[in-house]
């Protein structure tokens, strides 16, 4: 169940996961801000006070995380350019840290999978030194790592 | 060798193309700097970058200093690139719940 990782070309890295629900309900959570807020603003010290989604071809999104203990944030804006529901939606997002990074396409597929859905999203940049500056930028400036195991600890912590 | 350190190192179109050829096999500075349009010293200063980082490592053979590259030289991106994974997984795994608590066929409501 576990999200995989492969650098599927100089300057692209695909994640693949499945879902215990159809694609229509992992697409909603991936569309309707209200929902996506509810998985992406994570628990830790990082909180999520914009959440902007407007999925359609054309539309914009804005993702903004603060650390109101650190007051370090960051934010994700873009563009989608294609929507087809439940299965396929892809856009351009820049990461914005002390300075925009290089552009990401991401093109995301919600296969069903059993009864579940497979998601299949490829990340691709210009080239691979843009996709370095990219990951690299991610390691130096953000502390969304330690959002991450933040929330780890939190689930390992809570009753089963 | 700290990371950022590797990644800086890395950010540069040059410095990756040094290390593509790198892959294939040790090269003098010369072969290094043969397909680029800029100075040898200016290829010398990114191997300086790319050897200062523990990505290549040199020989001295004669008047040359042949560099190839170092073993594991890329395996910090890979274990960045594994926490990365690590804490999309957590995001993921609060997804898992929200699927799970909005299920229809365990809440008819």
């Amino acid at each position: 169940m576990t999200v995989q990782m492969t650098r599927t070309g100089p300057a692209s890295v695909t994640f693949t996961r499945i879902f215990a629900a159809p694609p229509a309900r992992v697409w909603a959570a991936h569309m309707d801000p209200a929902l996506l807020r509810q998985w992406l603003a994570g628990g830790g010290d990082m909180i999520m006070p914009v959440c902007e989604n407007d999925a359609r071809p054309g539309g914009q999104l804005r993702y903004e995380w603060h650390n109101p203990a650190t007051g370090h944030g960051f934010h994700v804006t873009g563009t989608f350019e294609l929507i087809d529901p439940p299965h396929r939606a892809v856009h351009t997002e820049i990461m914005h840290l002390s300075d925009p990074m290089p552009e990401l396409r991401v093109d995301s597929r919600f296969q069903a999978h059993g009864s579940g859905t497979r998601l299949t999203m490829t990340m691709t940049a210009a080239d691979a030194a843009a996709l370095e500056q990219v990951i690299a930028a991610g390691l130096t400036e953000t502390d969304h790592m330690d959002a991450g195991y933040d929330r780890l600890e939190t689930a390992l912590s809570a009753p089963a | 060798m700290p990371l950022d350190t590797t990644f800086a190192a890395l950010a540069d179109p040059t410095r990756l193309a040094i290390l593509n050829r790198l892959a294939l096999g040790e090269a003098t500075v010369n072969e290094l700097a043969a397909p680029f349009a800029i100075s040898q010293p200016a290829i010398s200063r990114h191997i300086k970058v790319l050897e200062d980082a523990g990505l290549i490592l040199r020989r001295t053979h004669g008047t040359h200093r042949p560099c190839r590259l170092a073993p594991q030289a890329l395996d910090p991106m890979q274990a960045w690139l594994r926490q990365m994974r690590d804490a999309m997984e957590q995001n993921y795994q609060r997804l898992d719940a929200l699927l799970a608590e909005t299920d229809p066929a365990k809440d008819p409501s």
